[in-house]
């Protein structure tokens, strides 16, 4: 059952306007990122960063390496929705205020675009 | 304008400590943590990637004294946020509402944190792997 106006489903947006595509995309990449974390956390301390030829060989795999890249986006993803309402509910102070959020946007991007292209390069193992 | 200086409900300095919002301050918390850390994997994919020898420094600084501490506390962190998070998931599937549930989710989440922290460090001791 929804507890969302007819009308408003007609209109296509409820009261809370965007902030329904916000919330989904957060609960969406909790799921991903609930699912990966033990299989990246157990790689992490099974493998650990000590050997770095076995940490490289497992990009060799490449549903480890799908595996990876879909983490670090839902990861990234997460990071900059959950970061956005911390500042928009602590920190009240106009331009600062605005500057932070883009700065959350373009370097929460700039990560995941990184990463990915890392990991890219770590599976075609150059 | 000057904003007048009124005074803000609730008065956080006067309420008493409560399982449940310290447990949600606590998310908050451990997410931006975890936030500022997620940069530290893209660190470590990035020098990764770059070959062994720009690896080299990313092992040495993550294995000495004070990356080890770090790691430490952003694995604990992580287990908090991962525990927890599922335990939000419940509530925002409406399940788990009641007091009792609360409480009782709340310690399982703190106990399976302890646990599976320690667990993590034992499996990375184990292989020599920190």
């Amino acid at each position: 059952m929804s507890l969302r106006d007819p009308l408003a489903t007609a209109r296509g947006l409820g009261s809370a306007k965007t902030g329904f595509g916000h919330w989904w995309a957060q609960r969406v990449s909790a799921v991903v990122l609930a699912l990966l974390t033990p299989f990246v956390v157990y790689c992490l301390a099974r493998y650990g960063i000590a050997d770095y030829a076995e940490l490289k060989a497992q990009f060799a795999n490449p549903l480890w390496s799908a595996a990876l890249v879909l983490y670090v986006l839902a990861l990234f993803w997460h990071a900059r929705l959950g970061l956005q309402v911390v500042v928009e509910d602590y920190v009240h102070h106009g331009v600062f205020e605005i500057v932070l959020q883009v700065l959350i946007k373009i370097v929460f991007s700039f990560a995941a675009v990184a990463a990915v292209i890392a990991i890219v390069r770590l599976a075609s193992g150059s | 304008m000057s904003a007048q200086k009124r005074p803000l409900s609730p008065h956080l300095q006067i309420y008493s400590k409560q399982i449940t919002s310290v447990m949600s301050i606590l998310h908050r918390i451990t997410g931006v943590i975890l936030a500022v850390g997620s940069l530290g994997l893209l660190w470590v994919l990035v020098t990764l990637s770059l070959g062994e020898q720009t690896f080299s420094a990313t092992q040495a600084c993550l294995s000495s004294g004070l990356g080890r501490l770090a790691l430490l506390a952003f694995s604990a962190c992580l287990m908090y946020h991962f525990f927890n998070g599922i335990r939000h998931l419940f509530w925002d599937a409406g399940k788990g509402f009641a007091i009792p549930d609360v409480y009782r989710s709340g310690y399982t989440v703190i106990a399976l944190t302890v646990l599976s922290t320690a667990g993590i460090w034992w499996l990375a001791l184990q292989g020599g792997a920190a």
